[in-house]
């Protein structure tokens, strides 16, 4: 695994759903290479195949055609498990609507995805504190989310997404669900992480994040239509 | 390039983890994340396990407390007849019941008192008390006589209103005295025998000398005519007694069953019939088996009702929490991290359930103790057992829900939830 290798790599990737006995393609052909340290806008309609780029990329769903390298390592050779681990160890996940447990506190939110990544129990309530501190929701750590408006919300899910010092974070729409001023405090957010190093690929209908990205890459009926 | 980061990747990628404390701590947090749909969940075990635990309990209690009292009287009866059954088979084979019966029984160890007794056939004679006809009443009545040996009264533990019971002289004498059943003395109008009434059967005279008022045992001697057998040899040619009664101290009822025949017929001892009580141990478990069928089925149709309660609550919290299941397979649950929260969840909530079930099922028995008067009894492994029972129930409830959560697909969860 080289440092220079791209963090994410498909391949003529397709991706088609079977309804009945048509198949509709949501993915067609789909070559991307994201690169360390990159942020990426992935846009277009709804319907575009954005989402399904996303999950192909989130290992959440696998290709019908093509290859996906993650790191390098080819993921069509992984199987489920190991395709867990990875998701828990390398990748951080943000959504438009936050997925963020009502009944657990803020920091026990972000202790949730540490569970999973096999983080030593004793670092565990230090690297939550300290993501959150990244995110500015040092003051909030004990409140339950139900008291914090939608932007907190959306900052809970990126310190949970960051706690485990992913690869990559994929973002579906982060800023969906969340007034411009808000939304524009999480691409704000976003640019500082990517100013650290942060690799990022968001999904996103918006022009508004797009603009924030490095490239941003149009989507329409499953294909790349522009690289810009 | 790529390639050959590819095949330079040698070490494999290590699957999801998850530690066993990580899941019990995430299963907990599940269950206290709604405490008052958890409490209802656990309800239905919790009767279930209670009903349980208080049948097994209370069948154990009124088993041991029917045996108690049992004891007092049935438990030191033996009845030794002479009589053949339906299938007693060889027409009229009967031993005759010796005379001295009655000594012969009390020198067995663990006799306390016996006697013997038998109809006595009169030849249809009528009893009636005074030999003057009395047109308005009814005077003359058709009555059993039975002859019985000196130590009946003892055997039957009968009591007298008045008067006294006869003994081995008046039989040795074939005295012409008779004992009247309370019922017996009523009908003939005699009440005192201070002044030696009469009665006649037929034209047999008998000096009363006492009256029985009560009976333990053969309760036919209430309405009855009582003779000495001596005087019932003399007078009707009565020849054998056909049952003796034998009182036995507590615990000795098995023994004396077994020797007494042999004592009364040495040469024929099978022939004759013995009723004994049935053995405490033989009691104990046919009261505990009648009551424990009854409500054990009672208390497994609670427990069903209970593991369909949890069940039904876990898979309503499983399609509740559908987005919580897609995060955590996002942030990099396994479908079996997923599978195994579910399933612990709803196993703790049994065996929670299973836990204040056997509580309260202890605390009813108990209770029911307490009212009754009685000693509570409880198998050790019964409110151990319980909460297990309780757990598998929960186990067995949370199964379909938890692969239904495991089969979930995240990008499907996530969409939804």
């Amino acid at each position: 695994m080289t440092l220079d290798a791209p963090v994410v790599e498909l391949r003529d990737v397709s991706r088609t759903f079977a309804a009945g006995d048509v198949s509709v393609p949501a993915l067609a052909d789909a070559s991307l290479s994201v690169l360390r340290g990159e942020y990426v806008a992935v846009v277009g309609p709804s319907g575009s195949g954005k989402s399904t780029m996303l999950n192909v990329l989130g290992l959440l769903d696998r290709p019908t055609e093509g290859s996906y390298l993650f790191e390098g390592i080819d993921t069509s050779s992984l199987n489920e498990g190991q395709r867990a681990g990875l998701r828990s160890r390398r990748m951080g996940f943000v959504f438009q609507s936050f997925h963020v447990l009502a009944h657990r506190s803020v920091v026990e939110n972000v202790l949730l995805s540490t569970i999973y990544s096999g983080m030593p129990r004793n670092d565990r309530v230090a690297a939550a504190k300290a993501a959150l501190l990244r995110v500015g929701l040092g003051h909030r750590m004990d409140f339950l989310p139900t008291k914090l408006s939608g932007g907190e919300r959306q900052r809970v899910a990126i310190a949970r997404a960051l706690v485990t010092r992913p690869a990559i974070l994929l973002a579906d729409e982060p800023t969906g669900n969340l007034d411009s001023a808000t939304g524009a405090g999480v691409l704000e957010l976003f640019d500082e992480l990517r100013a650290e190093g942060l690799t990022l690929v968001v999904v996103t209908h918006d022009s508004e994040v797009s603009g924030h990205a490095d490239r941003a890459i149009r989507l329409r009926d499953g294909r790349i239509e522009v690289a810009l | 390039m790529t390639d050959a980061v590819v095949s330079g990747n040698a070490e494999p990628v290590a699957p999801a983890r998850m530690s066993p404390r990580d899941l019990v701590a995430e299963a907990i947090a599940g269950i206290f994340a709604r405490p008052g749909r958890t409490v209802l969940t656990v309800l239905g075990t919790v009767l279930g396990i209670g009903a349980l635990v208080a049948t097994l309990g209370v069948a154990k209690t009124a088993g041991n407390q029917i045996v108690g009292r049992f004891d007092e009287l049935a438990a030191t009866s033996v009845l030794v007849t002479n009589e053949q059954g339906f299938f007693g088979g060889g027409g009229d084979v009967r031993v005759e019941i010796p005379v001295d019966a009655e000594t012969r029984i009390l020198r067995l160890n663990g006799v306390t008192a016996a006697g013997s007794m038998g109809p006595v056939d009169v030849g249809g004679a009528l009893v009636r008390s005074v030999p003057i006809p009395d047109p308005l009443a009814q005077t003359e009545f058709q009555m059993s006589v039975y002859g019985a040996s000196p130590g009946l009264l003892g055997a039957v533990r009968g009591e007298l209103t008045t008067g006294r019971w006869f003994d081995s002289g008046h039989s040795e004498r074939a005295d012409r005295v008779a004992i009247l059943g309370t019922g017996a003395a009523q009908r003939l109008n005699v009440t005192r025998v201070a002044q030696q009434p009469v009665v006649f059967i037929g034209d047999e005279a008998f000096v009363v000398i006492g009256i029985l008022d009560s009976v333990r045992r053969q309760p036919e001697l209430l309405n009855a005519v009582i003779v000495p057998e001596g005087t019932a040899r003399d007078v009707y040619g009565y020849t054998s007694a056909s049952t003796v009664q034998i009182d036995v101290e507590i615990g000795a009822a098995s023994l004396i069953a077994e020797q007494a025949p042999i004592a009364l017929s040495p040469d024929e001892p099978s022939l004759l019939r013995v009723q004994k009580p049935p053995e405490p141990a033989d009691l104990r478990r046919d009261v505990e088996s009648d009551i424990n069928a009854l409500f054990l089925v009672l208390g497994g149709v609670s427990l069903l009702v209970g593991a369909i309660g949890i069940a039904n609550v876990t898979l309503v919290s499983v399609l509740e929490r559908v987005g919580e299941i897609g995060l955590r397979r996002a942030l990099g649950a396994a479908r079996r991290h997923v599978a195994g929260q579910f399933l612990l969840e709803s196993t703790a909530m049994g065996l929670v359930g299973g836990i204040i079930g056997a509580s309260i099922g202890v605390l009813l028995v108990v209770a029911i103790s307490a009212v009754r008067t009685w000693t509570p009894v409880l198998d050790p492994w019964v409110p151990l057992a319980a909460p297990l029972v309780g757990a598998l129930t929960g186990l067995v409830a949370g199964l379909y829900p938890a692969l239904r959560a495991a089969a979930m697909e995240p990008v499907e969860a996530l969409r939804s939830g």
